[in-house]
C-alpha cells in the first residue's frame, strides 16, 4: 500500500506552501479599489479563497510535477508500474479534506452574504408602499397595461437583491432605471433626474432598480456590487459608500449591440459636495425642459446616439416622471 | 485481457430487441418536457391571485367526458395487448380499433373545445400555458394514434404479429398509456386545480 | 455466449447485410455502423470547431483595441453567440459524446454495435441540418445576437428571425443528444458482454453512462424552455414578456436547468477519456476505480440541484442563493475525488510522454485553475462581483479549452492508431501541444484580472485601461489558431501515410484493444471473454506478455 511520506522535506513544504498561500492570499492586488461597505467584506472572502486555491493549486501541480520526474519511463525499462488499485485511507482523506475546506467556505460565505445585507427577512408592506410611491415612470406603465392581475403580480413579486440592513432605513433613496443603452437616476425626494449616479459618503444608500425594455445589470466593480435590473420585476440594491472619488457603473448584462458602451458613474461626494451638488440640480427642476432635453446627450454615448435611439424616448420618460 | 476464443458463436450474433427498454427510456426523457411545461405553468399560477383570470376560465364538462374516454381507452388498449399474447389476432384488432375511434374522439372533442372556448392562445398568460400544453399534448395523442393506426396496418397480414412477435403492439400501448398519465397530470393542473 | 440471450422470445435484431471494409464513401452515407458514426461525429464537429474557432479569433481581433473598429457591435454579438454556439452544441457535446462514445462504447464492452443503430445514424444526421440553420440565421438577419444563454427580452426583440432559427438548431442538437443518449444507456446497460462485470466496465463507459442519464433529464427541460421562447418570438405568447404577465427569471431557470448539467454534459465523458489515457500511459492501474466511477454518478447528481449559480444577480432570493451556493461547492469533492485518483495513478507509474499523455497532464493542471475559479463563482457574495465579467470567460475556458478540448486532442492522440492503424506523428505532436499549452495560458490566464478589475463580458468596446491585457489575449488567441495548424497536418497526414501501428500500439488492456486496428466492421469475429479489469497493469506479469499479442510498436519518442 502506498505510504503518505512524512519526512522533513515534505513538512518543510507543507509550511512554504501554506505561508506562500497566504501572502498570495493578502497580496494578489487583482482587485480594484474597495469604496463601499460591502467591498471588504467581499475582498476578504476572496483572499481566503484565493490562499486555499493556491494552496491546492501548488499542491496538486506540485506533486504531478514532482511525480513526473520521480516516475518518468527510462529508456530501455518495460515493466509495468506499481501494482496498487488504491488505498482506502487516502481516498477518505482527500474526499473528507475538501468537504471540509467547502463547507467552511459555505458557511462563510453565508455570513458573508448576510453581512452584506442579503438575507435580512423583509417587510413586504414596507417596501409594496415604497414602490407605489417611488417606483419609476416606467414601472407604472408597466402596471398600467397589465391590468388587474399583473398589477396584483408585480406587487406580489419580491423585492429582490442585496438590500442593505432593513431596521435601518436608507437615508437616501435612488430610483435606478436601465434602458437600452443608459442609466436615469431619479432621485424621488428632490425630484433631481440625473443621468449619473451622485451619493455622499458614508450614506446608507438604497436602489431601487427596474428595466424599460431588456435585462441590464448595475455594477460597480468598486463597489463589488451587482445587481440585474430586470423587467418587469423591480429589484433592489443598497450600500454605503466609503471613499469619495468617481468609479465607473457598467452595464454587465447583454443588452443589444451597444451594451458595451452602457456605461456611467458614480461620483461619491463628501456631505458638503452632495448637498451643493442637490442644490446645483435644484434648481434645474424649474427648467425641466431643459433637463430633459439636456441629459439624454449627457447620458447616451456616442455610439447610442449613433443608433438614433432614445434621445425622445428618454425626453417622454421623463416628463411622465415629473408628472408624477 | 484475454482473447479467449468462445466456441461456435456466428459471425452475425443477433441481440434481442430493445426497442422497448429504449421506448421507456426516451419516454423517461420526454415527461420531463413536460415538466418543464409543468413547472413553468406552476410558477406563474404560484405568482398570480386569481388563477386563471376571470376571462379564461375553463369549462369543465366537455373535458371531464374526454378525459373519461381517454382514460379508458388505455385499458381497452391493453386488453388488446392480452389479445395478442393470447395469438388472438383479431381480438387484437378489434380492441385496438376501439383505442384508436377513442383516441380520435379525443382529439375532436379537444378541437372542438378550442373552437369553442372564446379565447384564444395570446389571450393572456393562462390561455398561452392552456393552449401550449393541451397542444402539445394533443400532438402526442396523435402521434399515438398514428401508432395504433400502423399496428392496424401491419396486423392485416395474418403473420405479422402472434403471441411471441408484437413489439409493435406493445410499443404502441406502453406509449397510449404515457399519453395518458400525462393527461391525467394535465387535467388536474389545468382543470381540476382552477377550480380549487 | 449470447445463445441464453438468443432464446429469448423477442425478435432477434439482425444488423444486415453490408461489404467486408467501408469505403471512403461511406462516410458520406446513411452509414449504421457506429464507428463510422463515431467518425463522422468527430470530423464535422472539428470543422464546426475551426469556425468557432474563427469567430473567436475575429472577436479577439476586435478586442485588440478598445473601439469597435473592425466588426459592427452587432456582427460581434452575432459572433460571440454563435462562438458559444458551435463551441458546445456542434464541436464539444458531438465530439466527446457523439464521437469517442460512439466509437468506444460498443467496442470497450464488447458488442458489435450499439443497440439502436439506424437511431443512432439518425441521432448524427440531426446535426448537420442545425448547422444549415445556424448557417441560414447569418443569411436571415445578421446571425442572432443574444448570446449561447438567449436571456429574453433581449431575444425577443433582437434579430427574430435569426433567433428562431438558432431555436429551430438548438432544439435539433438537443432531440440528436437525446437519441444518443438513450442509445448509450440501453447499450451499456444491456449489450456489455457477459463475462464484463460492472467492476470491470471501462470508466469511459461508467463517464459516458452517468452522461447519458444526465443528457436525458435536463435536455428535454431546455427543449421545454425554447419551445416557450419560440411560442413568444413567433406566435404572440407572452411567457416570458414582462408586459403581457410574462417572467423573464423563468427562462433563467428553464435555461440553466439544461445547461448546467450541460457543462457536466462537457467534462464527463473527458474524464472518461483521462481514466483511459493515464493508466495506459503510466503503466499503473488506476487509483481509486470505484471511487472514479461512483464520483462520476454523484457528479451527475449533484449537478442537476446547482443551476441558480448562474442567476446570483438575475433577483433570485436569499435563501435560494444560500442553498445553491453550499450545492455548487460540494460538487468540488467528486471532481477533487478524480484529479487526486489521476494524480495518483502518477505514482510508481513508468510515465511516458506521449502527446496522448502531455495533453492528459495539460489537462489536469488547466482543469484543476479552471475548477477552483469555478469554486469561487460558486460563493454567492463573490460572485455577485463578478458574474457577467471576464472572470467568469475566463472560468469556462480553462474548463472548457483547458479542460474539454485538452481531453478530445488527448483521446485523439490515443485511439487514432486504433481509428485508422497508424500513429500521429509525435514531432508535430510535441509542437502542437506547446503551442496549445502557451496559447491557452496567454489567452485565458489575463481574463482573471480583467473581469476582477472591471471588465464586463459580451462586449465589443471597453475601457482603454484594459488595453494591455486584452492585447496578450489576442495574442494568445493567434497562437491558438496557429495551434491547429500541425495537428491538422498531422491528422491528415498520418491517415494516409502515418507509421503503421498494430492492434495493440500502447500494450493496453481495455476491450478495444483486442481487435485489429482499425477495427473489422462488426468489430470482432469471435466476441472477447473479459477475464480481468481493464486497468490491472504490472498485475499479472508473466501471462500479460502473452496476452498483449498485437504487434508490439514501441512509439517513436
Ligand atoms: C466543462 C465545463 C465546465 C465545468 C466542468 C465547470 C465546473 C464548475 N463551474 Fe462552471 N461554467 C462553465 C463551464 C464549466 N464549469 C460555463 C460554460 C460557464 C458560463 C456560462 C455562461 O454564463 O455563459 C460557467 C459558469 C459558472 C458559474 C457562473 C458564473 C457566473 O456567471 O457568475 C459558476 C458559479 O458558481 C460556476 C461554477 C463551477 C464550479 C463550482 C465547477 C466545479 O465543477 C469545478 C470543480 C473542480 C475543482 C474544484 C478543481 C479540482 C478539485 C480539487 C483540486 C479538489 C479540492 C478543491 C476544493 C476543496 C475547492 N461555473
Ligand atoms: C468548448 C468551448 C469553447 C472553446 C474551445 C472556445 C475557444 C475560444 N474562445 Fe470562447 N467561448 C465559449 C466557448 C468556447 N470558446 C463560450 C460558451 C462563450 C460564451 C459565449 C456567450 O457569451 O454567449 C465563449 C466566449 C468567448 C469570449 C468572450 C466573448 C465576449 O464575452 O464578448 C472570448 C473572448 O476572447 C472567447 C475567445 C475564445 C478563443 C480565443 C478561443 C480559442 O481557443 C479558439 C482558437 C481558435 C481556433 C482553434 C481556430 C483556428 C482555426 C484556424 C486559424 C483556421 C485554420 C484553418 C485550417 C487549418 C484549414 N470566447
Ligand atoms: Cu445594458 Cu448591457
Ligand atoms: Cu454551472
Amino acid at each position: 500500500m502506498l505510504q503518505i511520506p512524512v519526512s522533513l522535506l515534505t513538512l518543510v513544504a507543507g509550511i512554504t506552501v501554506t505561508l506562500f498561500s497566504i501572502w498570495v492570499g493578502q497580496h494578489h492586488s487583482l482587485l480594484p479599489v474597495q469604496a463601499s461597505e460591502q467591498a471588504p467584506l467581499v475582498d476578504n472572502f476572496f483572499n481566503i479563497m484565493v490562499a486555499i486555491a493556491t494552496a491546492l493549486f501548488l499542491v496538486v501541480e506540485g506533486t504531478i510535477i514532482i511525480f513526473l520526474v520521480k516516475f518518468r519511463h527510462r529508456r530501455g525499462d518495460d515493466a509495468d508500474g506499481v501494482p496498487i488499485e488504491g488505498s482506502f485511507a487516502l481516498e477518505v482523506f482527500w474526499t473528507a479534506i475538501p468537504t471540509i475546506i467547502v463547507i467552511c467556505l459555505g458557511i462563510y460565505s453565508v455570513d458573508v452574504y448576510t453581512q452584506m445585507g442579503g438575507i435580512k427577512p423583509r417587510n413586504s408592506e414596507q417596501i409594496a408602499g415604497n414602490l407605489n410611491k417611488s417606483s419609476t415612470a416606467i414601472a407604472a406603465t408597466l402596471n398600467d397595461e397589465g391590468g388587474d392581475s399583473l398589477q396584483a403580480k408585480t406587487l406580489k413579486s419580491p423585492i429582490i437583491g442585496i438590500t442593505g440592513e432593513n431596521s435601518k432605513k436608507p437615508d437616501l433613496v435612488v430610483d435606478v432605471t436601465g434602458m437600452q443603452f443608459a442609466w436615469i437616476f431619479n432621485y424621488p425626494e428632490s425630484g433631481i433626474t440625473s443621468g449619473e449616479l451622485h451619493v455622499p459618503v458614508g450614506t446608507k444608500v438604497k436602489l431601487n432598480i427596474a428595466a424599460t425594455d431588456v435585462i441590464h445589470s448595475f455594477w460597480v466593480p468598486q463597489f463589488r456590487l451587482k445587481q440585474d435590473a430586470i423587467p418587469g420585476i423591480p429589484t433592489t440594491l443598497g450600500f454605503t459608500a466609503t471613499k469619495t472619488g468617481t468609479y465607473p457603473i457598467v452595464c454587465t448584462e447583454l443588452c443589444g449591440g451597444y451594451h458595451g458602451s452602457m456605461r456611467s458613474q458614480v461620483v461619491v461626494h463628501s456631505p458638503e459636495s452632495f448637498e451643493n451638488w442637490l442644490l446645483a440640480n435644484a434648481t434645474n427642476t424649474d427648467k425641466v425642459t431643459d433637463t430633459i432635453a439636456l441629459s439624454p446627450e449627457e447620458i447616451l454615448t456616442p455610439y447610442a446616439r449613433k443608433l438614433g435611439v432614445n434621445a425622445n424616448t428618454l425626453a417622454a420618460i421623463h416628463q411622465q416622471d415629473y408628472s408624477n | 485481457m484475454t482473447l479467449a476464443p468462445t466456441p461456435d458463436t456466428s459471425h452475425h450474433e443477433e441481440h434481442p430487441d430493445f426497442r422497448v427498454l429504449g421506448l421507456l427510456t426516451f419516454l423517461v426523457s420526454e415527461s420531463l418536457m413536460f415538466g418543464g411545461f409543468f413547472a413553468a405553468y406552476l410558477f406563474y399560477r404560484g405568482l398570480a391571485d386569481v388563477w386563471p383570470p376571470h376571462e379564461t376560465e375553463v369549462e369543465l364538462i366537455l373535458p371531464t367526458i374526454n378525459t373519461i374516454i381517454l382514460v379508458s381507452s388505455s385499458f381497452v388498449i391493453h386488453f388488446g395487448d392480452a389479445a395478442i399474447k393470447k395469438n388472438d389476432l383479431k381480438g387484437m384488432r378489434k380492441w385496438y380499433k376501439i383505442t384508436a375511434g377513442m383516441g380520435a374522439i379525443f382529439l375532436l372533442g379537444q378541437v372542438y373545445e378550442y373552437l369553442t372556448l372564446g379565447y384564444g392562445l395570446t389571450t393572456n398568460i393562462f390561455s398561452n400555458c392552456f393552449y401550449l400544453m393541451t397542444g402539445f399534448h394533443g400532438l402526442h395523442v396523435f402521434i399515438g394514434l398514428l401508432l395504433i393506426l400502423g399496428v392496424l396496418w401491419r396486423s392485416r397480414r395474418p403473420e405479422h404479429y402472434n403471441a411471441t412477435k408484437h413489439i409493435g403492439i406493445e410499443m404502441a400501448e406502453i406509449y397510449w398509456h404515457f399519453v395518458d398519465i400525462i393527461w391525467i397530470v394535465l387535467f388536474s393542473l389545468l382543470y381540476i386545480l382552477t377550480r380549487f | 455466449m449470447t445463445q441464453t440471450q438468443l432464446q429469448s422470445p423477442e425478435l432477434p435484431v439482425n444488423h444486415g447485410a453490408h461489404p467486408e471494409k467501408w469505403e471512403w464513401y461511406h462516410y458520406f452515407t446513411f452509414n449504421i455502423d457506429h464507428k463510422v458514426i463515431g467518425i463522422q461525429y468527430l470530423v464535422t464537429a472539428f470543422i464546426f470547431y475551426l469556425i468557432g474557432g474563427l469567430m473567436a479569433v475575429a472577436m479577439r481581433a476586435e478586442l485588440a483595441t478598445p473601439d469597435p473598429d473592425i466588426v459592427d457591435p452587432n456582427l460581434y454579438n452575432a459572433l460571440m453567440t454563435n462562438h458559444g454556439t458551435i463551441m458546445i452544441f456542434l464541436w464539444i457535446v458531438p465530439s466527446a459524446i457523439g464521437g469517442f462514445g460512439n466509437y468506444l462504447v460498443p467496442l470497450m464492452v464488447g458488442a458489435r454495435d450499439m443497440a439502436f443503430p439506424k437511431l443512432n445514424a439518425i441521432a448524427f444526421w440531426l446535426n448537420p441540418p442545425a448547422a444549415a440553420l445556424l448557417a441560414a440565421s447569418f443569411y436571415f438577419g445578421g446571425g442572432s445576437q443574444s448570446g449561447w444563454t438567449a436571456y429574453p427580452p433581449l431575444s425577443l426583440v433582437t434579430a427574430p428571425t435569426a433567433q428562431t432559427l438558432w431555436i429551430l438548431a438548438i432544439v435539433l442538437v438537443g432531440t440528436s443528444s437525446i437519441l444518443g443518449a438513450l442509445n448509450f444507456v440501453v447499450t451499456i446497460w444491456k449489450l456489455k458482454v457477459p463475462s464484463m462485470k460492472w467492476d470491470q466496465l471501462p470508466l469511459f463507459c461508467w463517464a459516458i453512462l452517468a452522461t447519458s442519464v444526465l443528457a436525458l433529464l435536463s435536455t428535454p427541460v431546455l427543449a421545454a424552455g425554447l419551445v416557450l421562447l419560440l411560442f413568444d418570438l413567433n406566435f404572440g405568447t407572452s411567457f416570458f414578456k414582462p408586459d403581457g404577465g410574462g417572467n423573464v427569471v423563468l427562462y433563467q431557470h428553464l435555461f440553466w436547468f439544461y445547461s448546467h448539467p450541460a457543462v457536466y454534459l462537457m467534462i464527463l465523458p473527458i474524464f472518461g477519456i483521462m481514466s483511459e489515457v493515464v493508466p495506459v500511459h503510466a503503466r499503473k492501474s488506476i487509483f481509486g476505480y470505484k471511487a472514479i466511477a461512483y464520483s462520476s454518478v454523484a457528479i451527475c447528481v449533484v449537478g442537476l440541484f446547482v443551476w441558480v449559480h448562474h442567476m446570483f444577480t438575475s433577483g433570485t432570493p436569499g435563501w435560494m442563493r444560500m442553498f445553491f451556493t453550499i450545492s455548487t461547492l460540494i460538487v468540488a469533492v467528486p471532481t477533487g475525488v478524480k484529479i487526486f485518483g489521476w494524480v495518483a495513478t502518477l505514482w510508481g507509474g513508468k510515465i511516458r510522454f506521449t502527446s496522448a499523455m502531455l495533453f492528459a497532464l495539460g489537462l489536469l493542471s488547466m482543469f484543476v485553475l479552471g475548477g477552483l475559479s469555478g469554486v469561487t463563482m460558486g460563493t454567492a457574495p463573490f460572485d455577485v462581483h463578478v458574474h457577467d465579467t471576464y472572470y467568469v470567460v475566463a472560468h469556462f475556458h480553462f474548463v472548457l479549452f483547458g479542460g474539454s478540448v485538452f481531453g478530445i486532442y488527448a483521446g485523439i492522440y490515443h485511439w487514432f492508431p486504433k481509428i485508422t492503424g497508424r500513429f500521429l506523428n509525435e514531432t508535430l505532436g510535441r509542437i502542437h501541444f506547446v503551442l496549445t499549452f502557451i496559447g491557452t495560458l496567454a489567452t485565458f490566464l489575463p481574463m482573471h484580472e480583467l473581469g476582477l478589475q472591471g471588465m464586463p463580458r459580451r462586449v465589443a468596446m471597453y475601457d482603454p485601461q484594459f488595453i494591455a491585457l486584452n492585447q496578450i489575449c489576442t495574442i494568445g488567441a493567434f497562437i491558438l489558431g496557429a495551434s491547429v495548424i500541425p495537428f491538422f497536418l498531422n491528422v491528415l497526414w498520418s491517415w494516409g501515410f502515418g507509421r503503421k501501428a498494430g492492434d495493440n500500439p500502447w500494450n493496453a488492456l481495455s476491450l478495444e484493444w483486442t481487435t485489429s486496428s482499425p477495427p473489422a466492421i462488426e468489430n470482432w469475429d469471435t466476441l472477447p471473454v473479459v477475464t480481468h479489469g481493464p486497468y490491472e497493469y504490472g498485475f499479472n506479469e508473466e501471462d500479460d506478455n502473452s496476452v498483449r499479442s498485437g504487434t508490439k510498436v514501441e512509439p517513436s519518442i
